[in-house]
């Protein structure tokens, strides 16, 4: 862990993760990871599919009852199922693949929602924030639609604004622009890296090598439930130092024919 | 058809509608309530109640309305437990419609995906909460077709009711039928009736529906 | 209680008498589930037809007979047509009308759903294989819509089989004429004959609607994709 230092300047540590081990039935999918990700931090998590960071990022939000280890956030300890849990979660924003606005509710709605009831702030504060996150998303107008009014790069990018509203410690991006038609990957992108630049933690499950590149200040490689590679994202992509990062990334180049 | 008899008798089926009607009301709305609470307890499979209310749905669904209340209306009062005509027209109409509507709502909860309640929890909400805000609201939507069949049909049953002497609409025409013989008017203002309460109800629910359709629902 | 009703059951020839009841009641379903099968097919393939007095013709028959009560339709055939044509129609003749009726009606729009539940592009796709319109229908299409169609046919014959309780109320001789029969009869010597009388009853329709939808969810579940 002492290389890391190096990197970058560190803020303290946000959460600790501890010889975490994940079971689904009798395959073990997270095999002793343990992690630190600190304050300010944009870790990006790569790996080909069922390497289990989905399911890493989905333990950190405690949507997923592990069988070992601990995961620490601020100090709390989140891998029981305590009454707290809840509590906990506010702290952490989460945005998933299938953008899983509520289809009932408007934009607006859909963003004050947890702030109103889980965090029981005034509606005229929240509202009035609300309006300015989605003015820096550039979705403003859009604020008494409903979800399938919209497209799927604008629900993505309401549903970063739904976590942000609870002013989260620690935002998790779960291949949030895997579902995207293309031309809508930028301008999610783009608020991601925006969020990065104002100093939010990220832990970031993305194909986008790209973008990894540009936006990680750590890169963690998983392969087979453990972690295979963890360096800096320049280190990573010209020079990985195991054999199966290097077949990973080759997955993404094409020979000239 | 002779229109005078039909004037002198228009209010017997006028009251008998309205006896329908009220006992219909009263039952289906308690069938919506009890359907709920068996459907919100299947959901969340508490222990022993979930058994018996998967029991309950059997039996009431694989029954007819018309058993159901003779042994109500006949059997019981053998036990010494002596319901009147309505308790027992009421009682029968829940027991049947309770499963009816717990069927249409569970349909409607299974519609709501996992990752709803996900996105729900990683705000911070509680799950009574994530209940409360986002599964019930879009269920109940998702239920509506269900539910107003289910209305329409268990008004539909409420014919039976004559079988344990309630002066309902069927009672009446049979008696008209029966005393006068006066088949056609008595059978015009019976299926009269009956139209006039359904078909209503029915074009209301196919509006509400085509609404819902058109809002459409689902990411 | 001093009397144990249920020993009216077991009396005489009490409890095969109910059977016999039981079995008129599976036997006129059964009968009308078989017609309106064939006539709901005839019935939901003109459905689909595009002649629009056809389909103002079918549409106003199935909205009917849907949103009369059976027992509505029961009166107006026991009571309307006897009056009408001067006929005299027993219960059961008139019963097993009333639900041929109702149930090509329900069938009728079964097999609609069915049919046009099939997506266009899967009669395209066959046609992009070189079938015949006859393959097409026989290896393609008909197979996806029995799939459809089938679990909620066999739903209908348990909803026709409940519905067959209302017989008693025109006078047809059935499981339930039989338990008041017995329940009159013993009235002085067992007074709690009733509960017995009416639950068994309860519990064999329960003993033949039961295994029928579970087979019909099984099959659709089995289905659904």
């Amino acid at each position: 862990m002492e290389e890391l230092s190096e990197m970058k300047t560190p803020g303290e540590t946000l959460v600790e993760i501890k010889n975490l081990n994940k079971k689904f039935d009798d395959t073990s999918v997270l095999k002793d990871i343990s992690l630190d990700i600190h304050q300010g931090e944009v870790v990006v998590l790569l790996g080909p599919s069922g390497c289990g960071k989905s399911t890493l990022l989905r333990c950190i939000n405690g949507l997923e009852k592990i069988q070992g280890g601990e995961i620490i956030l601020e100090g709390e300890k989140l891998n029981e199922q305590t009454k707290r849990m809840h509590l906990i979660r506010q702290k952490i924003g989460m945005v998933f693949q299938s953008y899983d606005l509520f289809p009932h509710m408007t934009v607006l709605e859909n963003i004050i929602l947890g702030p109103r009831k889980a965090e029981k702030r005034a509606k005229k504060e929240v509202v009035k924030e609300a309006e300015e996150l989605l003015q820096r998303v550039g979705l403003l107008d859009k604020k008494n639609a409903y979800p399938r009014q919209l497209s799927g790069g604008q629900k993505q990018r309401v549903a970063i604004v739904r976590a942000l509203c609870m002013h989260p410690k620690i935002m998790l991006f779960d291949e949030v622009t895997a579902a995207l038609d293309p031309e809508m990957v930028r301008e999610v992108l783009d608020v991601m890296l925006k969020l990065a630049k104002d100093g939010m933690t990220m832990v970031i499950v993305t194909h986008e090598m790209q973008f990894a590149k540009a936006v990680a200040d750590r890169i963690i490689f998983l392969d087979n439930g453990i972690i295979v590679e963890e360096s800096d994202p320049q280190t990573f992509f010209t020079n990985p130092s195991t054999d199966r990062a290097k077949q990973f990334l080759n997955l993404f180049e094409f020979d000239a024919i | 058809m002779d229109f005078n008899f039909i004037r002198e008798y228009v209010p017997y089926f006028i009251a008998a509608a309205v006896l329908t009607i009220r006992i219909a009301s009263i039952g289906i709305s308690i069938s919506i309530l009890f359907g709920l609470l068996c459907s919100i307890i299947r959901y969340f499979r508490i222990p022993i109640l979930h058994r018996l209310i998967d029991i309950y749905i059997e039996l009431s669904r694989n029954t007819p309305l018309l058993i159901q209340l003779f042994f109500l209306y006949f059997g019981l009062p053998k036990l010494g437990i002596v319901l009147s005509s309505e308790t027992c027209a009421i009682t029968g109409l829940v027991f049947l419609g309770g499963s009816y509507m717990a069927e249409a709502f569970r349909s409607g909860l299974e519609a709501i995906g996992n990752s709803q309640i996900e996105a729900g929890l990683s705000l911070g909400l509680t799950k009574s909460q994530v209940i409360r805000f986002i599964v019930l609201p879009q269920a109940i939507s998702i239920s509506i077709p269900a539910f107003s069949a289910n209305v329409i049909f268990l008004i539909k049953e409420t014919s039976v009711f004559s079988a344990v002497a309630l002066i309902d609409l069927m009672n009446v025409a049979k008696d008209l039928i029966g005393l006068y013989y006066k088949t056609d008017e008595t059978l015009f203002m019976l299926v009269s009736s009956y139209l006039i309460i359904l078909l209503p109800l029915s074009i209301a629910f196919t509006l509400i529906e085509r609404r819902l359709r058109h809002a459409g629902y689902g990411n | 209680m001093q009397d144990m009703g249920i020993e009216v059951l077991f009396q005489g020839r009490n409890f095969v008498r109910l059977l016999e009841g039981l079995w008129v009641t599976v036997r006129i379903s059964v009968f009308s589930v078989i017609v309106s099968i064939l006539l709901g097919i005839i019935l939901g393939m003109i459905m689909t037809m595009k002649n629009p007095l056809l389909r103002i013709i079918t549409r106003c028959y199935l909205e009917f007979v849907r949103i009369m009560p059976q027992l509505v339709l029961l009166f107006l055939v026991y009571f309307g047509l006897t009056k009408m044509f001067r006929i005299n129609l027993s219960g059961e003749i008139s019963a097993i009308i009333v639900f041929v009726i109702w149930g090509t009606a329900e069938m009728g729009d079964l097999v609609r759903g069915a049919l046009t539940s099939i997506p266009v592009h899967q009669y395209e796709s066959g046609k992009a294989l070189g079938l015949t319109t006859v393959q097409n229908y026989c290896y393609v299409i008909i197979p996806q819509t029995i799939r459809r169609l089938l679990p909620q046919a066999i739903n209908l014959v348990t909803r026709m089989i409940k519905t067959t309780s209302l017989i008693v109320l025109i006078g047809v001789v059935e499981v339930v004429k039989v338990g008041q029969q017995i329940i009159e009869a013993s009235r002085l010597t067992s007074p709690s004959a009733a509960v017995w009388v009416y639950g068994v009853i309860f519990f064999l329709y329960f003993i033949v609607c039961y295994p029928i939808s579970i087979l019909s969810k099984r099959l659709e579940v089995k289905w659904r994709n």
